[in-house]
């Protein structure tokens, strides 16, 4: 199996950083703009497992930064994202959920996962996760994402840390101005090195 | 002294609680996230939970979008 990885997919990895990735089990909670490419970026770094929450479908207004295509249009998110991923790797293990994230089934859900990505579209509930995930799992790191709207402004997209808490984004813009699927990437490609760092020991 | 986003400072007194350092730093954003010594303090605390001379306390602003 790891012969195989190192010989395919994933020969261009870092070294030593394959084995690591394939054993890890990261935690996607929302799959739209930020969620979605971030499962691209941990899938194609070669991370094994993934469980991917979302309760929405696909709207065409999605196409603009978030990775599913004009065919998925009426899909359910966690299944069009899975297949998009399991093109990248066959191999990779995947959960899903078709179902509306709460503080009552968001442990049980992420049980498994060594690490949290936040991905929600609305501050109130990036803000009950945060509280409830560092509560329950004060040894295991969320990397949420607050503030990617607009157009520009590379510098303003920063990453912060205070302990297990890395917080992506320029934690103020709104999203009522627009939404740049550049810019949006720009935030889930910090997330998703991030966790890659956390996974492999290299520095955030 | 209290370390406020590892860049401010703010004079430490008997008593004071999370809601004090940010009523006196000014955050008013409606959804913020707040650690002590990197452990985040639930919001139904800001108002008893005392600082310790010292403390290294940063403020998470969340804003919509993901």
């Amino acid at each position: 199996m790891i012969m195989d990885m190192e010989s395919g997919i994933f020969k261009r990895n870092v070294s030593g950083s394959t084995k690591r990735l394939a054993a890890a089990t990261v935690g996607i909670a929302g799959c739209g703009g930020i969620g979605s490419n971030t499962a691209v970026y941990l899938t194609r770094a070669g991370v094994g497992n993934l469980i991917l929450v979302d309760h929405d479908s696909i709207e065409e207004s999605n196409l603009n930064r978030q990775h599913f295509f004009q065919n998925d249009i009426g899909r359910v998110k966690v299944e069009a994202l899975a297949d998009h991923l399991r093109a990248i790797n066959p191999s990779i293990r995947l959960k899903l959920h078709d179902t509306r994230l709460t503080a009552d089934n968001l442990i049980e859900i992420y049980g498994d996962a060594q690490i949290l990505i936040e991905a929600f579209d609305r501050a109130e509930d990036k803000h009950w996760l945060l509280e409830k995930w560092c509560s329950a799992r004060p040894d295991r790191p969320v990397i949420g994402v607050s503030g990617i709207a607009g157009i520009g402004n590379n510098a303003s997209i920063e990453l912060r840390t205070s302990g297990n808490i890395h917080i992506v984004g320029d934690e103020r813009s709104d999203p009522q101005i627009g939404l740049c699927g550049a810019r949006v990437a720009i935030a889930a490609a910090i997330q998703a090195n991030t966790a890659i760092a956390l996974i492999t020991g290299g520095e955030v | 002294m209290i370390t406020v986003n590892n860049r401010d400072r703010l004079e430490w007194r008997e008593g004071m609680t999370v809601q004090d350092l940010l009523d006196e730093m000014g955050y008013d954003y409606v959804l913020i996230t707040v650690t002590v010594n990197e452990i985040l303090i639930p919001e139904e605390d800001y108002d008893s939970y005392e600082l310790e001379s010292g403390s290294n306390v940063v403020v998470f602003h969340l804003a919509h979008g993901g």
